[in-house]
């Protein structure tokens, strides 16, 4: 008696049966169809996140001055004057583990030119700006060094202000763009982001040198940086390392003494990243937990039609007995019968599971993502659900006896 | 018959319980059987005759006595081995036929040798040829609900005698048949036993018990008569049975 011949023989009982083998795999489909779905959906988001982090620059930490305190009266990050624009060189110059530094200044400032005008959000920074956060020029080319040594007027901008400005699929290049009333030359239009992590714009923006910004459009270079300074660490390997030598460097260089607070923040958008995709993970794990719990239901639906069918078929098992089954064939068969309904499920299961993920995608635009090895979970587990849950009817058929069950009514 | 019994067995006792009442189905029974004898074992419900066949068909064991089998001592066998035993020396018939619904004639066949462990290739050809003896060469394909009464009855014969059997055991098997049918399937049985296979069968029926070389009568658990009959006995209760139907 080999396994072969009992998968035959389990296969054969099934089909027999084909309805009701039908509906009991159904409870399967949905609940392998369901893990697959729901993980597709979570590990979808998770790598949404992931690309979307990945957009606003790798390996970048942000240097924020920190909070006034007036009288008790407590402004927010960034409202102090503590990081001046020698901290800005002396990051790029002493502390390691960096590759690139750019401070950044920002304002709002209202837009002309082309007949048009459009408020917006104008920044001011250096040309590794560009490399930090892996924005890449579209058309044009980012303002130099020398630029920003000559305070010239030059402005980079982006699609959404050129679209309001200057009209969809239009070329500004060389155009003349008024920025608080000084006229600025357009030199480069930025690739387009879309909408960033925190769910804005990043393409409503003008880039100018910072220097430019400072003097032509604030009060001229003063002493302190009113603004952040960006660095890029030079892999992400040494994110953290830059990041604590940044803190080192800096507490030095404002002479803060132990036990003193920092008067800066030093911001890694990994951890900022890596807490989001926790985030999703958790919201993966419920969502996976939820279709779990209807596998379940599925397997118990198992034992049930199995319990059913060793009853149906009592005469048989007596008949099977009698030509010479032994109680071990009988409990193998049954128990074959049980993963044998359990594995159709889950592969029919995997087949609906990746059906619904795919068309998620394409008519919902939902980010899916089924990674295989979730496919061989869910078939792993099925085939567990059809053991377990098919052991108790199985066993139950073996104890038969031969003589009552072959007068079994 | 210098060859050793078929089947022996000796003060084969058989008690239940039944709550606090003790059932004694069988009361010290012996009985011999010689290769190639065909025996019918008669007695009214309740004598003990099913419970007997139980325990030569190794589906039960007995309270006390020894029962061997070819020659092997069966009486303290476990399940696996009873199984072994039943699978390579026995063939069954039953009453009700007991073939598997919705699957054709030639698997319904094919089982024994399966739990045999016959190689598939062999399987199907032999079943086909002990399909043929029993006269259904032509109905191979047809499930138990496709077939009459005494088709299946033929079926589980074809069954039984796949495995070429050193004994077939028959239960009523005529029970749930038609006069006329039941003579076929009686001279079927008269037709294997002189083809050489020993057949042991229960009735209550005196005048199926008529087809058969012996009659071995049972009451209250024990033999009340053991006579054995002339082929030309069995051959006159053919006849006997024909006119009667006629």
């Amino acid at each position: 008696m080999n396994l072969f011949n009992t998968i035959l023989i389990a296969i054969r009982a099934l089909l027999r049966n084909k309805m009701r083998s039908f509906l009991t795999v159904l409870g399967i489909i949905i609940g392998v169809g369901a893990v697959i779905a729901m993980v597709a959906i979570g590990e979808g988001a998770k790598a949404e996140v992931q690309k979307s982090f990945d957009k606003m620059g790798t390996n970048m930490l942000v240097i924020r001055p920190g909070a006034t305190q007036t009288g008790g009266v407590r402004g927010g990050g960034g409202s102090a004057s503590t990081i001046t624009w020698d901290d800005v060189d002396a990051v790029r110059d002493e502390a390691s583990g960096v590759s690139r530094v750019s401070p950044q200044m920002r304002m709002n400032a209202q837009l002309v030119g082309d007949g048009q005008n459009w408020s917006t959000s104008v920044e001011g920074v250096n040309p590794d700006y560009f490399e930090i956060r892996a924005w890449p020029i579209a058309a044009g080319a980012p303002f130099t060094e020398a630029d920003v040594t000559a305070k010239t007027k030059v402005a980079v901008i982006g699609g959404t202000v050129a679209d309001n400005i200057y009209g969809p699929g239009s070329s500004p290049i060389g155009s003349i763009l008024r920025i608080n009333n000084v006229p600025f030359e357009i030199v480069g239009l930025l690739a387009r982001k879309g909408q960033s992590a925190m769910g804005q714009d990043s393409d409503d923006v003008v880039i100018i040198p910072v220097t430019t910004l400072a003097s032509k459009l604030q009060g001229g270079l003063k002493k302190y940086l009113t603004g952040s300074i960006y660095v890029s660490a030079s892999s992400s390997a040494t994110t953290t390392l830059a990041q604590n030598d940044i803190t080192a460097l800096l507490r030095s260089r404002h002479k803060l003494r132990d036990g003193e607070d920092n008067d800066f923040t030093v911001n890694n958008l990994a951890d900022v990243a890596s807490a989001r995709a926790e985030g999703t993970e958790t919201m993966t794990r419920l969502l996976a937990g939820i279709a779990l719990v209807s596998l379940l239901v599925g397997g118990i639906g198992i034992m049930n039609i199995m319990l059913v069918s060793v009853t149906e078929r009592t005469r048989e098992i007596g008949l099977r007995m009698a030509i010479g089954a032994k109680p071990g064939d009988i409990l193998v068969q049954f128990v074959i019968e049980a993963v044998a309904l359990s594995m159709i499920g889950g592969a029919v299961g995997v087949g609906a599971g990746v059906g619904a993920a795919y068309y998620l995608a394409t008519q919902f635009g939902w980010a899916t993502l089924v990674q295989p090895q979730i496919i061989a979970v869910s078939l792993g587990f099925s085939a567990a659900v059809g053991v377990g849950f098919g052991l108790y009817p199985a066993y139950k058929a073996s104890r038969l006896d031969p003589i009552q069950a072959l007068r079994y009514e | 018959m210098a060859d050793a019994p078929i089947l022996e067995a000796t003060d084969l006792v058989k008690t239940y319980t039944m709550g606090d009442v003790q059932v004694h189905a069988l009361r010290g029974v012996s009985l011999s059987v010689e290769r190639g004898e065909f025996v019918a074992i008669m007695g009214t419900s309740g004598s003990g005759k099913s419970t007997l066949m139980n325990i030569l068909g190794c589906l039960d064991r007995p309270t006390s006595g020894s029962y061997s089998l070819v020659g092997r001592e069966v009486a303290g066998l476990d399940r696996d081995e009873l199984s072994e035993i039943r699978n390579q020396v026995l063939g069954f018939v039953f009453q009700s036929f007991n073939l598997l619904s919705r699957t054709s004639a030639i698997e319904n066949v094919e089982l024994p040798m399966i739990y045999q462990g016959v190689r598939r290739r062999d399987r199907g050809p032999r079943a086909a040829r002990a399909l043929e003896r029993v006269g259904l060469g032509k109905r191979l394909d047809h499930t138990p609900n496709q077939l009459s009464g005494g088709q299946q009855q033929r079926v589980a014969i074809a069954r039984a005698i796949v495995t070429e059997p050193k004994l077939i055991l028959a239960d009523e098997p005529t029970g749930n048949l038609d006069s006329k049918t039941s003579l076929e399937i009686m001279a079927l049985f008269q037709e294997l036993s002189r083809s050489g296979i020993t057949i042991v069968l229960v009735t209550h029926e005196p005048d199926i018990a008529m087809f058969t070389d012996r009659v071995v009568l049972v009451r209250d658990g024990k033999i009340k008569s053991d006579r054995r009959q002339t082929a030309t006995d069995a051959r006159a209760a053919v006849d006997a049975y024909v006119e009667v139907e006629e």
